[in-house]
């Protein structure tokens, strides 16, 4: 509906694409920001159809848990499964940072493979606020190792709930973004605890060092004027722009052809978009704060001991969620919890462990993994694309461009997807 | 059948703000968190006024159970025993006599253009569409035009007023429910002068009947789901989404200090 467009209007809204250069990449969007933000055009997205055969699953993952009373709403791990009525096989997917089961890119992913042929569960990520109540042990995301412990036991746990009701041939995994890198570490955990024995698992857009990316996109918020505790300042001025924008032009409604002329005018500045993106990974953040602190009492945002209704008003604690950066939860709430976890543990040993250099070893020519990349994405330094071609070799695709994920429903994308996990060439 | 829809609505939610007050007693004390409002000198965003709070974020929740319980397992049953086909077309009725809103309203903002484009809409849909039933206009180049009496208001000046979320129809404000009220109140009128199924002898019914499909595709049509984002802050969000389409499209630009 509306909301949707106008989230991506006022929130992720900006400039226009200059018409990229003839490489035989049809994706037409040049810069890095501009597709991370706009996506693929609808005509450039494979046609599928409007609805599939789906159910939702409710998982009780943590039975012992009492939920706080202000995620009444939360009625268990949500998980949307996508299934044929002929043996199929099964492909698991985990959305990247903040998705839930339904984000827009996980369901097109899923109608993709389901019109392929094959059954398919999405997962939320575990750094949505329905997963951190529901699903993760801890309460506290972020760490790749504990993070994909609790995925791979809600994978166990929604298996069984359908396990009767559909016949499996095999079974896959694949995952965008920050679930890129945790699909890596849950198929290794597979290795040990061999419940699906994933046959492949495709990484789109994978950030090499969590820390390293986030980093990256928190250097963003370093071009708003006044730095990022001036958010609100900036983010009420992008907005007056656009408003005033579109009172001048003769507009029939906030609709695609008003996103066009905004990217058309260049209305926003490429470090205003960058801004733009650096806040929209803010109010993502504040979700995980504000769900993290609620659910393990620990006093953060919100005061300890103190039982939040459904009817209070939150107004403040989105406030100031919003305003804490990524560095302020990672050096505040999050190492000091997984340091009093494993004794010793170091900072910068922590940091290395939230990357796929720590399970190098496992992944290196694995020839069940693919990886999808593009060159402009943000997220990866040059030497981390390097690392991920000479990790993953022939297996690497690297598009030249499609920023962060800006790519990623582009119908030649898609089928690429369909087919690594089609093709019988690619298996071990 | 938007009366009805309230007036069952409104008596079902004043039972529902009582049965949240029973809390516990608060056996731990409570302990100042480590990082809290005072710290930050920024203006807040996505801010919105909202001195009814307390009542809206019930309203919300009420929606939400609402929605839970009673509407969204009609629907899908609607959408189950329905070709897709039909559901399209009984879409394009309703929406066909929707332009008559949008019609009065464009009048009524004395935007010419506008009122001819709708006008023309509404009589190629009704005409070579088939009651609405397909839409012509729009191949023809006849935008449609939205319009309801709270933009009306908005358009002569009328600022929106606080916050409000109502039973059933969801995120609105002061001024756009009285918007709601006078719109609800002209197609009524004009259905009564109409009275369409006066001689079938079971006008009462049949109203019933239209009326009640005609809220079923409201729903159908509407894709939100309450807490369906999962995000701890989707009130804010809704509030502060709904209000800047609002303005914007009143043309009003928001407040930039």
């Amino acid at each position: 509906m509306v909301l949707r467009l106008l989230i991506t209007a006022c929130i992720l809204l900006l400039p226009l694409p200059s018409i990229a250069a003839d490489d035989g990449y049809g994706y037409p969007i040049k810069g890095a920001y501009e597709a991370t933000i706009l996506g693929t055009p609808a005509a450039l997205m494979p046609a599928l159809p409007g609805q599939v055969r789906t159910r939702q699953l409710l998982l009780d993952a943590v039975p012992h848990r009492k939920k706080p009373p202000v995620f009444f709403y939360d009625e268990g791990l949500r998980c949307t499964f996508a299934y044929q009525k002929k043996q199929a096989p099964l492909v698991f997917l985990i959305g990247g940072a903040g998705a839930n089961d339904r984000s827009s890119k996980l369901v097109i992913m899923m109608k993709a493979l389901y019109l392929a042929g094959f059954h398919v569960i999405t997962l939320p990520s575990p750094s949505h606020a329905n997963f951190i109540v529901s699903a993760s042990q801890s309460g506290i995301p972020g760490d790749l190792a504990e993070d994909s412990a609790d995925l791979y036991r809600a994978m166990e746990g929604v298996w069984k709930m359908v396990e009767g009701e559909v016949q499996v041939s095999s079974f896959y995994l694949g995952g965008y973004s920050l679930g890129a890198t945790q699909a890596a570490f849950v198929a290794k955990l597979d290795e040990e605890r061999r419940s699906f024995n994933f046959r492949k698992v495709l990484m789109i857009n994978p950030a090499v060092s969590l820390y390293g990316a986030v980093t990256r996109i928190e250097d963003m918020l370093k071009l708003i004027p006044g730095g990022a505790k001036k958010q609100g300042v900036f983010f009420n001025r992008m907005l007056s722009r656009f408003s005033e924008y579109y009172s001048y032009g003769n507009f029939v409604a906030i609709n695609d052809d008003f996103l066009y002329s905004i990217y058309k005018e260049k209305l926003f500045s490429p470090e205003e978009t960058a801004g733009l993106i650096g806040l929209t990974f803010r109010i993502n953040l504040a979700g995980v704060i504000f769900a993290s602190d609620v659910v393990t009492n620990s006093g953060y945002v919100v005061a300890k001991n103190r039982v939040l209704k459904p009817t209070d008003s939150l107004s403040d604690y989105f406030l100031v969620s919003t305003h804490l950066s990524f560095f302020d939860y990672f050096n505040e709430y999050f190492y000091p919890y997984f340091q009093k976890q494993r004794p010793g543990l170091t900072r910068e040993a922590f940091i290395e462990s939230l990357s796929l250099r720590h399970i190098e070893a496992y992944l290196k020519g694995n020839s069940k993994f693919g990886v999808m990349a593009n060159e402009n994405d943000f997220i990866l330094t040059k030497a981390e694309l390097d690392y991920l071609r000479e990790l993953f070799g022939p297996r690497t695709k690297i598009y030249p461009r499609g920023g962060h994920l800006g790519n990623l429903e582009y119908k030649e994308n898609m089928a690429y997807m369909v087919d690594f996990f089609k093709d019988k060439e690619v298996l071990p | 059948m938007r009366y009805h829809a309230c007036r069952i609505a409104v008596s079902l939610s004043l039972a529902l703000p009582l049965a949240g007050c029973a809390t516990g007693v608060k056996s731990q004390l409570e302990v100042r968190p480590w990082h809290s409002i005072n710290e930050f000198r920024d203006q807040r965003f996505a801010d919105v006024a909202d001195p009814w709070e307390g009542f809206n974020l019930g309203m919300y929740r009420f929606n939400y159970y609402l929605d839970k319980y009673l509407l969204i397992p009609v629907v899908n049953g609607y959408e189950f025993v329905t070709p897709t086909f039909v559901q399209h077309r009984v879409s394009g009725i309703f929406n066909n006599l929707g332009e008559v809103r949008n019609l009065t309203n464009s009048l009524l903002q004395l935007k010419g253009g506008e009122s001819a484009t709708t006008l023309g809409r509404f009589l190629t849909n009704t005409i070579i569409g088939l009651g609405g039933m397909f839409d012509p206009a729009t191949r023809f180049g006849l935008d449609r035009h939205d319009q309801d009496f709270g933009k009306t208001l908005g358009y002569w000046g009328a600022g929106s007023g606080p916050y409000l979320v109502l039973p059933f129809f969801g995120p609105s404000s002061v001024r756009d429910t009285g918007g709601l009220a006078v719109d609800t109140g002209i197609t009524y009128g004009i259905y009564t002068a109409l009275d369409p199924f006066a001689d079938t002898g079971h006008s009462f019914a049949i109203s019933a009947g239209v009326a009640s499909l005609e809220a079923v595709d409201m729903r159908h049509q509407q894709s939100f789901r309450y807490y369906e984002s999962g995000y701890p802050f989707e009130y804010y969000m809704v509030r502060f989404l709904y209000h800047e389409k609002r303005e914007i499209e009143t043309g009003k630009a928001p407040t930039a200090n």
